[in-house]
């Protein structure tokens, strides 16, 4: 028994599991890189803060993107499609109709304003009171108001709209705000536009994570020579330097996850008074949490590809002498 | 008995070089331990450098440790070279690791624990005589005391074959003599040996063969075998 017990635990200190060892090559390695970024704070912070600011463009670019949809959302109300009915239709047919209407795909919600509604409302704000009780029949038609679903293409509630005209009931139809279908388009573009810029600001610090690792490499090419020449597996050589550039990546997460923080706290309260002038939504919202994911998923897994990128291109011009 | 090193009809000349070997063959025995000699230029370096690949060879064949050196595939290396242990006149230690560390360096490769790290390291330093300098940077070293850091490194994970390139080079006739007796004593515990070197009044008396390199060729001169003994067994 003790005999059993004795030979288990001298393979344990003989060779230790393979999750014990690659545990300790990682930390080791993680070790490694960290002595490596803090023994240059200026340069690693330098690096960090332009991978910062690349990150935090595109993720500022899509907060304001958001505030401008939430305040949209907030004039929603003002998108909307007045239908004037025809004298002919009946106030039981008119009442059908909108049922029909508020079930339509595209249609967000549709609301029947009857002609003595109507009347009653215009009498209520034109002032014209006394005067339009000496009309014997009420001019004004039964109204259906249709919002449409703002997030539906703008094709789409254009066709929509045609088809409303079309309607035998309908005598005339008008779209209100279209400045503010006109602004849903808009952003729609400017969020592929902001999904190309990203990209592409993605690519750059790709290129500015690889160039970094590129010198520490040059400043490391002694020891590399040395790890080389003892046998050292590739993988391992490699390794501090993608820990390298994902730590990188992580502070320049850190880095533009502050500054997008930063610029919506300076723009608070301009944002506040602009939001109050058009009775929108009153706060300025600071980046989603999806946003911050996002951000510190892109900067681990670019740093990991600039790294990679170095290491497999410089790493094997490197030998032993 | 296997042969650890293979050499047979190795050609190599450098880019625009000089024919450094011309078909020079020879083999080392396992457990044997050898010298190398020849006039500065004659490519015993050269030589070293095809045995530990870190040179490709152009025609012949070598085989080391029964593998054929030039059908190693660039991800074969490393483990292939984890089974010689290698010294260059110039010990190449990493400056800003401290002695332990940079003899440490093999196992940490290999992902041994620390406190196997400890024990083998320290087992290593002893052997060269350098336990009091563990926590020393190679700056602070004599150029002695870095070419035996250099042994500690070749040596700690136990390699089966030693390929030592006049790790004499700066040292005094003392302390030569003392390398060479450290050599004689891996040797003794079955690791294969190859020592090139200009120090022929250090081995001439010594029980081991020796290749000597000239005009590219490689010319064996076998041990002393009659006198040998005694002067190795004085010297240990
Ligand atoms: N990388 C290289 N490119 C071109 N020529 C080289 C290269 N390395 C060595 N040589 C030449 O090859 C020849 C043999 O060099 P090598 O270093 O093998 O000699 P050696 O016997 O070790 O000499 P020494 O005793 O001085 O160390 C020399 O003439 C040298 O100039
Ligand atoms: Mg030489």
């Amino acid at each position: 028994m003790s005999a059993a017990k004795n030979t288990v635990s001298a393979r344990a200190t003989k060779a230790p599991s393979w999750w014990s060892r690659v545990l300790q090559d990682h930390s080791r390695a993680i070790s490694g890189s960290f002595t490596q970024l803090v023994q240059k704070p200026i340069a690693t912070l330098l690096t960090a803060f332009v991978i910062g600011l690349t990150l935090a463009l595109p993720a500022g670019l899509d907060t304001v993107l958001r505030n401008l949809d939430i305040v949209g959302d907030s004039l929603q109300g003002s998108l909307r499609a007045s239908l004037f009915l025809k004298d002919s239709v009946t106030p039981e047919q008119a009442q059908d109709l909108n049922r029909v209407l508020g079930k339509r795909p595209g249609v967000a919600s549709s609301r029947l304003i009857t002609r003595e509604q109507a009347l009653q409302e215009f009498k209520e704000h034109s002032g014209f009171g006394e005067a339009l009780d000496l009309l014997k029949d009420n001019p004004l038609p039964a109204t259906i108001v249709v919002t449409p679903d703002h997030h539906a293409p703008e094709a789409q509630t254009d066709a929509l709209m045609k088809e409303l005209v079309k309607l035998p009931e309908v005598e005339q139809a008008q779209l209100d705000e279209k400045w503010l279908q006109r602004l849903y388009a808009i952003l729609d573009l400017v969020q592929q536009a902001v999904a190309v810029v990203a990209a592409a600001l993605g690519l750059a610090v790709i290129i500015v994570i690889g160039n970094t690792i590129r010198l520490d490499i040059e400043s490391h090419r002694e020891e590399i020579s040395v790890m080389k020449l003892i046998g050292a597996p590739d993988s391992f050589i490699r390794r501090p330097f993608l820990y390298t550039g994902l730590g990188y990546g992580l502070i320049g997460a850190v880095l533009a996850c502050a500054m997008v923080a930063g610029v919506a706290l300076l723009l608070a309260s301009p944002a506040h008074q602009l939001a109050d002038l058009y009775d929108a939504a009153p706060a300025l919202h600071g980046l989603a949490p999806q946003a911050v994911g996002g951000v510190f998923g892109a900067g681990l897994v670019l740093g990991w590809l600039g790294a990679y990128w170095a290491v497999s291109r410089h790493l094997h011009l490197i030998q032993p002498t | 008995m296997a042969d650890v090193v293979f050499f047979h009809r190795v050609t190599q000349r450098y880019y625009k070089g000089p024919q450094i070997l011309r078909e020079a063959s020879f083999r080392l025995g396992e457990g044997e331990m050898m010298f190398l000699t020849g006039a500065s230029g004659s490519g015993k370096s050269t030589l070293l450098r095809l045995i530990g690949s870190l040179t490709r060879p152009q025609t012949g064949q070598i085989a080391v440790l029964s593998q054929n050196i030039s059908q190693l595939r660039r991800s074969e290396i490393p483990a292939f070279r984890r089974q010689i242990g290698i010294i260059f006149q110039n010990p190449s230690l990493l400056a800003e690791r401290t002695v332990f560390d940079n003899v440490a360096l093999p196992l940490v490769i290999r992902g041994h624990s620390g406190a196997d790290i400890g024990r083998r390291v320290r087992g290593a330093l002893d052997a060269v005589g350098l336990l009091n300098k563990e926590k020393a940077f190679p700056i602070t070293l004599s150029g002695g005391e870095q070419q035996r850091a250099g042994i500690a490194r070749a040596v700690v994970a136990t390699p089966k074959l030693l390929l030592a390139d006049e790790p004499t080079g700066n040292l005094d006739p003392e302390m030569a003599r003392e390398v060479m007796q450290l050599f004689m004593r891996f040797n003794q515990i079955g690791v294969s040996v190859l020592v090139a070197t200009h120090a022929l009044g250090l081995i001439r008396h010594l029980p081991y063969r020796i290749a000597h390199l000239e005009n590219g060729r490689i010319d064996i001169q076998s041990a002393d075998d009659a006198a040998a003994p005694a002067i190795a067994e004085k010297l240990i």
